[in-house]
C-alpha cells in the first residue's frame, strides 16, 4: 500500500470516526441526559435515522458529482419542490385518473423528468456561455422557485393517494422506501464515479480542467450530464419526500442547497473539485442526522443543533486545513 | 478600424451595460404605465430595497476582496433580534450599539477565520450562516421578538421617520453608499481590496497586508448587516427569528447584477446600487404591468445570467464560451 493510497484511506475514514465517536458519545451521555426511557443505539432509532436523512442525502449525492466536477449547484432546493409539486398535481389530471394506480409511476416519470430537464437547463447555460456555475445556479434558483410560485401560486398543492403513501411507508427487510431510495442511488453513482470512464473523466475535469481538455475530454457534454444528474436526483429528493405526506409546499425545499452542501463538505469532498467520494458523502449525511438527532436525544434544542453543525463545518475545514499543510510541508524537504 | 470600433462597442456594453439595461427597463416601464415614474412610487421602492441595498454594499467589499459572505442573511436576523430584545431591557440609546458591538464581533470572528486563518470564505460562512441561527435562536429562545411599548418609543424613526419628505432608510441607504463609495474609490485602504482580490499572492509580494484587508471588509459587511437590522427592527418592531433568511444569495445576486465579479478584484459601489435599484424597480414595474409576483423571480434569472454573459463574452471577444 503506497503511502499515498493510505493517506487517502485515512481521509474517507474520518467521516466514519467521528460517526462512531458520535454514536458513542450521546450512547453513554443520553444514560446521564436523556429524556426519555427509549435507547439511542438501537435498531429501531438508527433505521428512523437512515429515513430520515434521505431526502437531503438523495441531493448531495448529486452535489459530490457536481462539485467532484469542479461545479456547484444552489437550484436544488428549488428543483426539489418543483418536482414534487409536478408528481402531486399531475395525479390530478384527468386522463391520468383514468388510470387508477397507473398514474403513481407515470406522475413519477413526470416529476423525474422536471427534474432533468432543470438539471439540463443549468447544465446547457455552464456550457455554451462559459459563467461561473455558482452564479448560473444561484439565479436559476430564484427562477424555478418563481416557476415553483408560478405554478400553485402560495397556495400548498396536496394529492392524497393512499397506494402512494403506503408505497412511501412501505418496508423491505428492515428497510424504509426513502432509505433504499437513498442507499440505491448511492450505490449507482459510487459505482458511476469509481468504475465508469464518465466518473474517471468528472474527476479530471475538477481536478485540472485545462490538463482535461489537452487529453481530448470533451468538458462540456460532463457538465451538462452531471447538471442533469443532480436535477433527477433532487427531483427523486422531492418524489420521496412528498409521496409520503401527500403535499408540498411553494416555500419546500428552501436551503436544502446549503445542506446538502454541508454534507459533502463533511465528507471530505473538495469545493475546488477534483477530490471526493460518494461514501464519504453518505457518511456526512449520517453524520449530521445523528448529531441532530442525538442532540435532541439529549435535550438540546434546535439552536445547538445550528450550532454545533456550523462550528463543527468550520473546525473540519480548519483540521483539514491543517492536515493537508503537513502533507506539503513533508513532500518538501 | 471596423474591428476597433466593435471592439470599442463591446467594452462599452461590457463596463456600463448594466447601465444601459437599467435605463432601458426604467423607460420602458414609464411608458408602460405612468404611475411607475410618480415620485412616491419611486420612494416606495427605493426604501423597500434599502434593507437589502445596505446588507449589499458590505457584501460588495467582501466579494471584491475575493470571498463569499453567506452569513449576511442570518446575522441580520440576529442583530434584529438582539436590537428588540434590549430595546426593552437596555432601552433604545444603549441597545443600538450593544447590537452593533455584538454584530462586529460575529463580523470580526469570520474575518479572523478568513483573512488570518486563510480558510475557504464560502463554508465559513455557510457554518457561520447556520451557527449564527442558532445564536439567534438561543437568545430568543425560539419565541417572536417584540417590542412592549410600540407607541412610545423614538426607537422607530429609522424605518418609519422622513426628513424633508424622503424617508428615512433611503437617506441611510443613500448616505452609508456615499461613505462607503468614497472609502472604496478614494482611500488607500479601497485600492489594497481590489489588489488583494484581484491577485493575492503580487498584493502580498507588494507589501499588502492581505489578511487584515480581508479582515476589514468583513466587518464593513457585519456593519452593514447590523444597519440593516436597525433598519428592519425600527420598521416593524417586533420580529421573527428568521427575518432573514435566505437574504444572503438575493444580496449576493444584486452584487453580481452589477457585476462584481466572484473572482475579486472588481466591482463598484455605484454598480451595485443599480444592481440594488434594478432588482427593486424590475419587482415594482413589472407588478403595475400587472404581472404576477412571481414572474420577478424569472425575469431577475433572466437579467442576471444576461448581464454576467455579456460581461464575460465582451472580455473574451467572443459570445460562446470555448468550452469543449
Amino acid at each position: 500500500m503506497t503511502p499515498e493510497k493510505r493517506k487517502d484511506l485515512l481521509k474517507q475514514g474520518a467521516i466514519w470516526g467521528f460517526i462512531v465517536l458520535e454514536l458513542a458519545f450521546f450512547s453513554i451521555a443520553g444514560q446521564f441526559l436523556s429524556v426519555t426511557d427509549t435507547v439511542f443505539l438501537s435498531v429501531d432509532n438508527m433505521l428512523l435515522l437512515l429515513q430520515q436523512s434521505a431526502p437531503i442525502g438523495i441531493i448531495a449525492l448529486g452535489m459530490t458529482i457536481v462539485m467532484i466536477n469542479g461545479n456547484i449547484d444552489l437550484s436544488v432546493g428549488a428543483t426539489f419542490a418543483l418536482a414534487a409539486i409536478v408528481m402531486l398535481d399531475s395525479m390530478t389530471w384527468p386522463f391520468m385518473q383514468a388510470l387508477g394506480d397507473w398514474a403513481i409511476p407515470l406522475s413519477w416519470c413526470f416529476a423525474l423528468l422536471t427534474g432533468v430537464v432543470l438539471g439540463a437547463i443549468n447544465g446547457l447555460i455552464v456550457w455554451k456561455t462559459g459563467v461561473d456555475a455558482f452564479i448560473v445556479t444561484l439565479g436559476s434558483m430564484l427562477g424555478f422557485r418563481g416557476l415553483v410560485f408560478a405554478y400553485n401560486g402560495e397556495q400548498p398543492t396536496s394529492h392524497l393517494n393512499w397506494t402512494l403513501i403506503d408505497f412511501a411507508e412501505a418496508q423491505f427487510l428492515g428497510l424504509n422506501t426513502a432509505s433504499w431510495f437513498l442507499l440505491g442511488a448511492a450505490l449507482l453513482l459510487w459505482l458511476l464515479m469509481t468504475r465508469t470512464v464518465h466518473g474517471r473523466n468528472a474527476y479530471a475535469i475538477g481536478n485540472n480542467r485545462d490538463a482535461a481538455v489537452n487529453a481530448g475530454i470533451k468538458v462540456g457534454p460532463h457538465f451538462l450530464w452531471n447538471f442533469m444528474l443532480i436535477g433527477f436526483l433532487a427531483a427523486l429528493s422531492g418524489i420521496v419526500f412528498s409521496s409520503g405526506t401527500g403535499s408540498v409546499n411553494p416555500n419546500d425545499g428552501m436551503l436544502y442547497e446549503l445542506w446538502a452542501i454541508t454534507a459533502v463538505v463533511l465528507g471530505g469532498t473538495k469545493l475546488a473539485g477534483g477530490y471526493g467520494s460518494i461514501v464519504s458523502t453518505l457518511g456526512g449525511v449520517i453524520a449530521i442526522q445523528l448529531l441532530r438527532k442525538g442532540l435532541g436525544y439529549v435535550g438540546a434544542g434546535t439552536e445547538t443543533v445550528n450550532l454545533v453543525i456550523g462550528l463543527i463545518l468550520i473546525a473540519v475545514l480548519f483540521l483539514d486545513r491543517q492536515l493537508n499543510r503537513k502533507g506539503k510541508e513533508e513532500l518538501k524537504t | 478600424m471596423a474591428e476597433l470600433t466593435k471592439k470599442g462597442i463591446g467594452g462599452f456594453l461590457a463596463r456600463q451595460g448594466i447601465l444601459v439595461a437599467f435605463v432601458l427597463f426604467m423607460v420602458g416601464f414609464a411608458l408602460a404605465n405612468q404611475r411607475f415614474i410618480a415620485i412616491d412610487n419611486i420612494f416606495g421602492v427605493i426604501r423597500s430595497s434599502a434593507i437589502l441595498g445596505v446588507m449589499a454594499l458590505g457584501v460588495t467589499f467582501v466579494v471584491i476582496g475575493g470571498n463569499l459572505d453567506l452569513s449576511v442573511g442570518s446575522m441580520m436576523s440576529f442583530s434584529t433580534i438582539v436590537v428588540l430584545d434590549l430595546h426593552d431591557t437596555l432601552g433604545p440609546t444603549l441597545a443600538i450599539p450593544a447590537m452593533f458591538g455584538l454584530t462586529l464581533a460575529l463580523g470580526a470572528f469570520i474575518g479572523f477565520l478568513v483573512g488570518y486563518l486563510k480558510l475557504n470564505s464560502l463554508i465559513v460562512t455557510l457554518g457561520m450562516l447556520s451557527a449564527i441561527h442558532g445564536l439567534t435562536l438561543t437568545w430568543s429562545g425560539g419565541q417572536n421578538m417584540d417590542i412592549a411599548d410600540k407607541q412610545g418609543t423614538w426607537f422607530s424613526v429609522f424605518g418609519q421617520g422622513s426628513i424633508a419628505g424622503v424617508p428615512m432608510p433611503i437617506i441611510i441607504f443613500g448616505l452609508l453608499a456615499v461613505v462607503l463609495g468614497l472609502v472604496l474609490s478614494k482611500t488607500p485602504f479601497g485600492r489594497k481590496i481590489y489588489a488583494v482580490g484581484g491577485n493575492g499572492q503580487a498584493a502580498t509580494f507588494s507589501g499588502i497586508p492581505r489578511a487584515r484587508v480581508v479582515f476589514f471588509t468583513y466587518l464593513i459587511s457585519a456593519f452593514c448587516v447590523a444597519t440593516a437590522g436597525l433598519l428592519q427592527a425600527s420598521r416593524s418592531l417586533g420580529s421573527q427569528n428568521t427575518v432573514g433568511q435566505g437574504y444572503e444569495l438575493e444580496v449576493l445576486a444584486m452584487v453580481i447584477l452589477g457585476g462584481a465579479s466572484l473572482l475579486g478584484g472588481s466591482g463598484t459601489i455605484v454598480k451595485t446600487v443599480i444592481g440594488v435599484l434594478i432588482f427593486g424597480f424590475i419587482e415594482n414595474g413589472l407588478l403595475l404591468v400587472g404581472l404576477e409576483f412571481y414572474v420577478q423571480d424569472v425575469v431577475i434569472w433572466l437579467v442576471i445570467i444576461l448581464a454576467v454573459w455579456l460581461d464575460i463574452a465582451a472580455k473574451r471577444g467572443r459570445l460562446w464560451s470555448p468550452i469543449a
